[in-house]
């Protein structure tokens, strides 16, 4: 098993590596017990994705494939985000090993979530300010589950 | 290549000069095949002889004991289907351990959908085999117990003299896959008690491509490969002369030198075991703290993956292999770690350092410098990293 340079570039050089506070929209896909979770956030503005950030805990396809399906979706509509598939990711990064090919659909699958949590903090956000509270909430309680599993 | 830290002797060591210079006139200057009749390749067989000879002595068994393969996957093979076909009458029950390696385990695997069935012995924490849940194991049906010598990620030495004592009791044959052990540790086949053992030539120096089986004398055992009169009727094959005179010269090597070689390479393991936690938290060291090969250090990183640690690793030079999916075929974590109880995510986050002959203080020194700052990286990455 190979990575191409683009994937090694990519492993080494990671594009938009963090968090972002009160992002607009989190998506976290995967499971640390299969050895992959990436966690995405979007700021989003008339419908465009202005920024976007990621924190992934995986391979080095599992990262490569974070960092290069943000900078495929950063700028573009939200119509747009939604029509990159793993494919393409797979495709920019000139290809993937087979046993790695899962690692671009979780890439996929992140940028999916993000944009329907976005979706749906909108949606409440007509009845005030409770969804984006709920959402808050929810990261935390997500975040303090996933510290747990890592006993003493 | 050359500047390459190689810290991964558990996977494969580099052939030793001298045994090189002992193979290489086995290719194209005393090539005879060794079934011959000629001068030519009565030299084969005399340099095939003594190479027996120096195996047999280093395990302090006979050299009519020894049988050349191919390596330790078809040595622990041959033990393991040898002596399940020719003992069927007794019995069809075999014991194993759930860390065993890959050619032991999927061999087993196998038999179990041949009319044979396989009992999976747990460890404790630190990898050691629980004797109690052996002992209750065995039936009037089982005629093999396989365990392996040492463990390939974790290094933890098994209680093998125990566990012959155990064999014995019941009459049933004891097979130790050594590939991890020989050349590393003493291993005396009668002091241990054992009935076969598999070792490999190139974990300890010698070249890839040949091992050997030793078989106690009086072994009930049917042969893996079947054609000409080889080895005894053991193994049919023209031998792989050159891989078996640089075994001999390896396990000739390991008789002089182990136990200096083992007492240097542990000094350099400790150090690194020592340090490694003072620059980094939240670390595990995995396998017994005494009962351990000298060279082995296998940690869990917590939060973070280990393929991505080894691609770090790799750009800096430094070689070294992981228990995460990320790094074999299948998507599952080390069977071993988890037999151990780690759990699965922090099981991802292996790293195994294995030592040997060629590692200095220097060696220790970059990886103390360089992998504290590719954890943090990692740690900042992972959703898992603190605030």
């Amino acid at each position: 098993m190979e990575y191409s340079e683009k994937v090694m570039e990519h492993f080494m050089h990671p594009r938009n590596v963090g968090e972002i506070k009160d992002a607009d929209g989190v998506g976290e896909v995967g499971n640390p017990i299969c050895g992959d979770l990436m966690t995405i956030y979007i700021r989003v503005k008339d419908d465009v994705i202005t920024d976007i950030k990621f924190k992934t805990f995986g391979c080095g396809a599992a990262i490569a494939t974070s960092s290069m399906v943000t900078e495929l979706v950063k700028d573009k509509t939200i119509k747009e985000a939604l029509s990159i598939t793993n494919k393409d990711v797979v495709d920019e990064l000139d290809g993937l090993p087979p046993i790695k090919m899962h690692c671009s659909l979780l890439a996929e699958e992140g940028i999916k979530a993000a944009i329907e949590d976005y979706r749906k903090r909108k949606d409440k956000k007509g009845s005030g300010n409770q969804g984006v509270e709920e959402s808050k909430i929810r990261d935390r309680k997500l975040r303090k589950d996933w510290l747990n599993i890592f006993p003493g | 290549m050359d500047n390459t830290i190689y810290l991964d002797h558990g996977s494969t060591t580099p052939t030793d000069p001298r045994v090189v210079e002992a193979m290489l006139p086995y290719f194209n200057k005393l090539y005879g095949n060794p079934s011959s009749i000629y001068s030519l390749a009565k030299e084969s067989k005399r340099a095939k002889e003594d190479a027996r000879e120096r195996v047999a002595k280093l395990l302090n068994a006979k050299a009519e004991e020894i049988v050349f393969t191919s390596g330790g996957t078809e040595a622990d093979n041959s033990a393991i289907k040898g002596i399940a076909f020719a003992n069927r009458a007794k019995g069809n029950h075999i014991i194993t351990s759930k860390i065993e390696h890959h050619a032991v385990l999927n061999t087993c695997k196998w038999l179990s959908g041949q009319g044979f069935t396989v009992s999976y012995i747990g460890v404790d924490k630190y990898g050691v085999l629980d004797l109690d849940e052996l002992k209750d194991a065995i039936t009037d049906k089982t005629i093999l117990i396989t365990i392996m010598h040492a463990n390939n990620e974790v290094g933890v030495i098994e209680p093998l003299a125990e566990i012959a004592r155990i064999a014995k009791d019941s009459g049933v044959y004891l097979h130790t896959d050594a590939v991890q052990a020989v050349g590393k540790i003493p291993v005396d086949v009668n002091i241990l008690g054992i009935d076969l053992l598999a070792l490999s030539g190139h974990k300890f120096y010698g070249p890839k491509g040949v091992g050997a089986l030793y078989i106690r004398k009086g072994t009930k055992i049917a042969s893996l490969l079947h054609g000409g009169h080889h080895e005894g009727n053991r193994r049919a094959g023209t031998e792989n002369i050159p891989g078996i005179v640089g075994l001999g010269k390896a396990c000739e090597i390991a008789m002089e030198e182990r136990e200096e070689d083992e007492k240097r390479v542990k000094a350099l393991r400790d150090d690194l075991e020592e340090r490694i936690p003072k620059k980094i938290d939240d670390i595990i060291v995995n396998g017994h703290p005494e009962m351990r090969l000298a060279g082995t250090l296998n940690i869990c990183v917590k939060y973070i993956e280990g393929e991505s640690m080894l691609l770090y690793l790799d750009h800096e030079g430094i070689a070294a292999s992981s228990g995460s999916a990320c790094t074999s075929a299948s998507l599952e974590p080390s069977h071993v770690l988890t037999a151990m109880g780690i759990p699965p995510e922090v099981a991802h986050g292996s790293l195994r350092f294995t030592l040997g002959r060629s590692n200095t203080k220097e060696d220790i020194d970059k990886v103390i410098e360089v992998l504290p700052p590719i954890v943090k990286r990692l740690r900042e990455m992972s959703p898992f990293g603190k605030d």
